[in-house]
């Protein structure tokens, strides 16, 4: 099965990399499927979305990416983030606290994360 | 004598407890820099993203947002100093002002205004105590900055720019918003545990770098959406990406300015104590000396008186 190396990096760290078969992600244009050898891509996501990562071994990596861009190059897929946080690390409790009183923003990326959690919004 | 003796005692005290305090201080340091280097290098991989991926843009698309291109009569230059909240760092706030006033004199012979704005409350303190204007000023994360504050200074700094457009020779132009035509960012680059040294760097009008020209032909790219759009979002945050990795490379250089600050006195305290604990054992051996050759003078004197009997 063909592979791509995907990385994907928020300002502070690098949240995870590796090869997959597969990532999904929401431009502002729409959701994308992006498959290995896809045509060179440059996207801006929307704010509070989910990427979703197939990885090789089969598993699914799931984050929350907030303020991103999507870059598909020969090389591979990068996803860079203002920050981001992997569906494991979401504290889900924290999220519900926003979502029901933050701010338009704050609401906006609360649901990107409990989606990204699993979690119903 | 014993008066000597007193000061002595009390001088010892009073360096032991400096001591102790600069110890505490260089331990801190010592412990901090660590884990600062690790956020200089965790930051990296992000910035070397944004950087290929903006200039892929640049090869793909015309370059014509204001924030690459030189403005033609640049009038006001804005200055952004990077400084620290604490003191205790030896010369690594007075070296990295030193380096702003001569970026600032330099501005100013090319005919620019410089316009300050300050990071750090020891660079405030010194344009505040000297009464001179500081255009913005953000404190409190000079030791430990996250990405959040760079965006905060970031979006500032790109305002300020972005309202510099229209100005003309009079003043604010059609937006009635003093903007500047310049952005520079004064901060200490981070060489090495043992080298800091204080830098000005160009932020805006931004250089792209260009990748390296390869024979092949260039991929066409794909933009979602329009690569105008797309760069007009992902330039401020270039901006915002340089302004992160300078603070946290002032961050760490803070660090280690404060840690050899702090041994080099707690060094000097140890070397104090250990002139005055001699001098303080030489006063105690002489007041015992002179004790005793009084007891003695005395004790004599009576024996003579006794025997003149």
């Amino acid at each position: 099965m063909a592979e791509m190396s995907v990385e994907l990096v928020a300002v502070e760290r690098r949240l995870w990399s590796g090869t997959a078969t597969m990532v999904i992600a929401r431009t502002t244009e729409g959701e994308i499927g992006i498959l290995p050898r896809h045509i060179p891509l440059l996207g801006e996501l929307i704010e509070g979305g989910v990427v979703e990562i197939r990885t090789s071994d089969g598993e699914t990596v799931r984050a929350a990416v907030h303020g991103g861009f999507l870059s598909v190059t020969a090389d591979g897929v990068s996803i860079l983030a203002e920050s981001a946080e992997l569906a494991g690390e979401i504290d889900v409790k924290q999220a519900r606290a926003d979502l029901e009183q933050g701010d338009d923003k704050a609401r906006l990326r609360a649901a990107g994360r409990l989606q990204a959690a699993g979690q119903a919004v | 004598m014993a008066a000597e003796l007193r000061v002595l005692r009390q001088r010892i005290r009073s360096v032991k407890s400096t001591q102790k305090i600069t110890r505490a201080y260089e331990l801190i340091a010592t412990s901090r820099i660590p884990k600062s280097q690790a956020r200089m290098t965790a930051a990296r991989p992000y910035a070397e993203e944004i950087t290929n991926v903006l200039s892929t843009l640049a090869e793909s698309s015309t370059l014509d947002h204001p924030l690459v291109v030189p403005r033609e009569r640049p009038k006001r230059a804005g200055v952004l100093l990077v400084t620290s909240d604490k003191g205790m760092c030896g010369g690594y706030n007075s070296g990295v002002i030193k380096a702003a006033e001569e970026l600032q004199s330099l501005l100013r012979e090319q005919g620019k205004e410089p316009v300050l704005y300050v990071v750090g409350r020891k660079g405030l303190g010194y344009y505040t105590f000297r009464h001179r204007p500081v255009a913005a000023s953000w404190t409190g994360f000079s030791e430990i900055p996250h990405y959040t504050d760079a965006a905060t200074v970031g979006k500032t700094l790109v305002e300020a720019f972005m309202g510099g457009t229209d100005d003309n020779a009079d003043g604010a132009g059609a937006d009635g918003v003093v903007g500047v035509d310049e952005l520079h960012v004064v901060y200490t680059e981070y060489r090495s545990m043992l080298t800091q040294t204080p830098v000005a760097r160009q932020i805006a009008p931004l250089e792209v770098e260009y990748g390296v020209e390869s024979d092949r032909p260039k991929p066409s790219y794909e933009f979602e959406p329009d690569a105008e759009t797309l760069f007009g979002a992902l330039l401020p945050k270039y901006v915002n990406t340089r302004l992160f990795s300078a603070l946290l490379q002032a961050a760490t250089s803070e660090l280690a300015s404060r840690q050899r600050a702090m041994k080099a006195a707690t060094d000097n305290a140890n070397e104090l104590l250990r002139t005055y604990s001699l001098r303080a054992n030489q006063a105690r051996q002489a007041q015992i000396t002179q004790e005793i050759s009084e007891i003695v003078g005395g004790a004599n004197a009576l024996a003579a008186a006794g025997s003149d009997e």
